[in-house]
Order: structure tokens, then C-alpha cells, then sequence
């Protein structure tokens, strides 16, 4: 077969064009979770706990007294430090206690450095843990600038009360932390903290579709996110 | 012949040595028969052919994960056209195997082999809420 020049470059240019035509209608059609924090209707209610309870009791997550070996998926952290000089001195805001999470990172700094892929992000904006490769050697919680990671210095399942089997524990030398309950959006249902919030303050959704309720109260709600200085992208947004 | 005494003593001791390995299983109880795992009473085919399993499901399993973890993949069809959920506590040990204890790990603690994945992976929640 005999290809002319002119044909070979015709080929190859369409080529060229099908391939980022393709990239670009993905990057329009596919899912980008994220999630939404209204921290004034999390602090309706005094001392609420509940999404971190539905998290730890659906991911097998151990409470572990002491401090130093303590696991956490969701958490609460003071205002102040969570979202550091975001807030004037004069807002209401500033001593209330807002719930921190892994920021499921538009630019994660921890799946550069992870030397197995153990953590990835998935065409969804997931940053996924598999925690069949982790090898434990932190380099992730060292890049993680929020402190989203825990490392398991000693054998979980002691400190797991009423574990449930359809989701694995965690074995020691294993790092974990939120993965934005990839299990549960695969059967349709939101995350575990999410679907426990009794005030709704919990949004999750898809930020490409500009018809999502989360996008909606993104562009009708002033919101802060953690650290954006540093240009890693969260994904997770608190409405202030 | 006056070492009599002595060459059948020292022929006695080889003898013993030799053959220790055969009378110390024989008094252990340990014959050649194969582990006696507990199969299933509802179910009477696995995912894949039971020889398949015996040899490869760790290969299987490995698959699953990967398509599970890695590729977001939930379903598996069978080559019989029934389907499942990729899961091994919920579907392995759940629907059909029972327990870990009575199939799993008489066949790894036969072969001497102690796969790492009951670190992270639980039993079946009737032996999880017995042991408590």
C-alpha cells in the first residue's frame, strides 16, 4: 500500500484531533466529586458527632485512646486552625469547631510522592487508597499539608468495637484516611458522614455538572478552603 | 565376633534415625489424607470450576482486587452466566463458605501457607459477633 504524503499527514492530524476531542468530552461528561461544609448548620446542633460516628463504624475505623496512635477519618478541628487567617477576628466563626477531612486534592501532594501508587486519583477527583500496595513508609503524611493521613503504629482490631465484615480493617504499618466512600457511591448511595449529617450540612456532589446542588450553593454562598495558598486544590469547600 | 554387641546396637540407632520420620507421624496422627474442608450446603458451584479453584484462586481473587480497587469494577459474571459482587467476606465467606475456620484455613494450615489477607479482612459476621 502506497500512502502519499499529503494522506499520511491528513491521517495523522485527524488522529491527533480524535484523540483530544475524546479527552476533552470526558473531561466535560465525567464525574468530579466534592463536597460542600456549611459550617453554620453543622454547628446547629451542640457536640454532634454523628457523621464521624456512621464514618468509623463504616470503615472499621478504631478509637484508639492514645493520642499519639489515634485513626481519623473525619474530625473536628477549631475554626482558627483549620482554616488559618480566612476569617477576620470579628466573625462568629472563628471558635466554633468545623469538621476536617481528607481534601481529596485537585493537585495531591501525596500521591507524588507515594512510591507504589498506593494512593491515586481517580478520574473522578477520588484520591483512593489501596491499601494492598501501601508499604507504610509515610512519605504521604509528611506531604500531606492538612494532616489528613493516619499511619497504624500497632494492630488495629483491639480498638474496633463492632467491626463490620463488608469492609476490610487496616493491618499495622498501614497508612489511611478518607476515601470519599468509593463502595457506597458505586451502588448509589452518598457517603457514610454525608447520609448521617441530621442538618444536611454536608453537600456532596458533582462539581461538573453545573445543574448539581453543590454547585449551586457554590455560586450562591461565599466559601473558603483549606490552605489555597499552597496550590494543591481542595476539593472540599466550607460556606462561611 | 566380639563386636557383636556393638554393630547391632549402632545398626539399631541408624534404624531409628532413619525411620524416626514415619513412627513420629504414625504417633502424631498425621496421615497423607487431604484437608477436610467444609463445602458449602447451598451453593454446589463456586465462581469458577472447582479444580480452577483449587489451583488458581488466589489468581482469581487477585483479580478482583484489582478490578475492584484499582478499576472501580463491582460485578463479575461466571463463566455459568450467574453473577456476584466482588467481595470476599460478604460474598465468598457470606453466601457460601461460612466461616473462614471451617474452609480457608484448613486448607492453608494443610499446605503450611498463611496468606496475609485475613489481616485486613474479617471473618463472617456470625463468628465476628461470637467471638465478642
Amino acid at each position: 500500500m502506497t500512502l502519499s504524503r499529503k494522506a499520511f499527514l491528513r491521517v495523522t492530524g485527524l488522529s491527533f484531533l480524535a484523540v483530544a476531542a475524546r479527552k476533552a468530552a470526558g473531561a466535560i461528561t465525567g464525574k468530579r466529586w466534592a463536597m460542600a461544609i456549611d459550617v453554620a448548620k453543622c454547628l446547629k446542633q451542640d457536640n454532634c458527632t454523628k457523621c464521624i460516628a456512621a464514618c468509623n463504624a463504616a470503615h472499621n475505623v478504631p478509637s484508639i485512646p492514645d493520642r499519639s496512635h489515634e485513626v481519623r477519618w473525619i474530625w473536628k478541628d477549631s475554626f482558627e486552625h483549620a482554616l488559618q487567617s480566612q476569617v477576620d477576628e470579628y466573625s462568629p466563626l472563628r471558635a466554633a469547631p468545623v469538621m476536617v477531612l481528607c481534601n481529596h486534592c485537585e493537585n495531591p501532594p501525596c500521591v507524588r510522592v507515594c512510591p507504589t501508587q498506593a494512593t491515586w486519583k481517580r478520574d473522578d477527583g477520588i484520591v483512593d487508597m489501596d491499601w494492598h500496595r501501601c508499604i507504610g513508609c509515610r512519605y504521604c503524611m509528611a506531604a500531606c499539608p492538612y494532616g489528613s493521613r493516619s499511619f497504624n503504629w500497632m494492630d488495629p482490631r483491639p480498638y474496633i468495637h463492632d467491626p463490620d465484615p463488608a469492609f476490610p480493617t487496616r493491618t499495622k504499618g498501614v497508612v489511611e484516611k478518607c476515601t470519599f466512600c468509593p463502595e457506597r457511591l458505586a451502588v448509589g448511595r452518598p457517603p457514610a458522614c454525608v447520609e448521617a449529617c441530621p442538618e444536611k450540612a454536608l453537600v456532596f456532589g458533582n462539581l461538573s455538572d453545573p445543574q448539581s446542588p453543590i454547585r449551586e450553593l457554590l455560586a450562591a454562598r461565599r466559601h473558603v478552603r483549606r490552605k489555597p495558598e499552597l496550590g494543591t486544590g481542595p476539593d472540599i469547600f466550607y460556606m462561611v | 565376633m566380639r563386636d557383636r554387641g556393638l554393630i547391632y546396637s549402632g545398626l539399631a540407632i541408624f534404624l531409628a534415625l532413619v525411620t524416626f520420620p514415619a513412627w513420629h507421624n504414625l504417633s502424631a496422627g498425621v496421615t497423607a489424607k487431604g484437608p477436610n474442608v467444609r463445602l458449602p450446603a447451598s451453593e454446589k458451584q463456586c465462581v469458577a470450576p472447582a479444580e480452577y479453584m483449587r489451583t488458581s484462586h488466589m489468581t482469581l481473587l487477585m483479580n478482583w482486587r484489582d478490578e475492584v480497587v484499582r478499576a472501580g469494577g463491582r460485578d463479575y459474571t461466571a463463566p455459568d452466566g450467574k453473577r456476584y459482587v466482588m467481595s470476599l467476606t460478604p460474598t465468598c465467606l457470606e453466601q457460601c463458605h461460612g466461616t473462614k475456620a471451617e474452609f480457608c484455613d484448613r486448607c492453608h494450615n494443610y499446605a503450611a501457607v498463611s496468606p496475609a489477607c485475613w489481616n485486613c479482612h474479617l471473618d463472617s459476621r456470625p463468628v465476628l459477633r461470637s467471638a465478642r
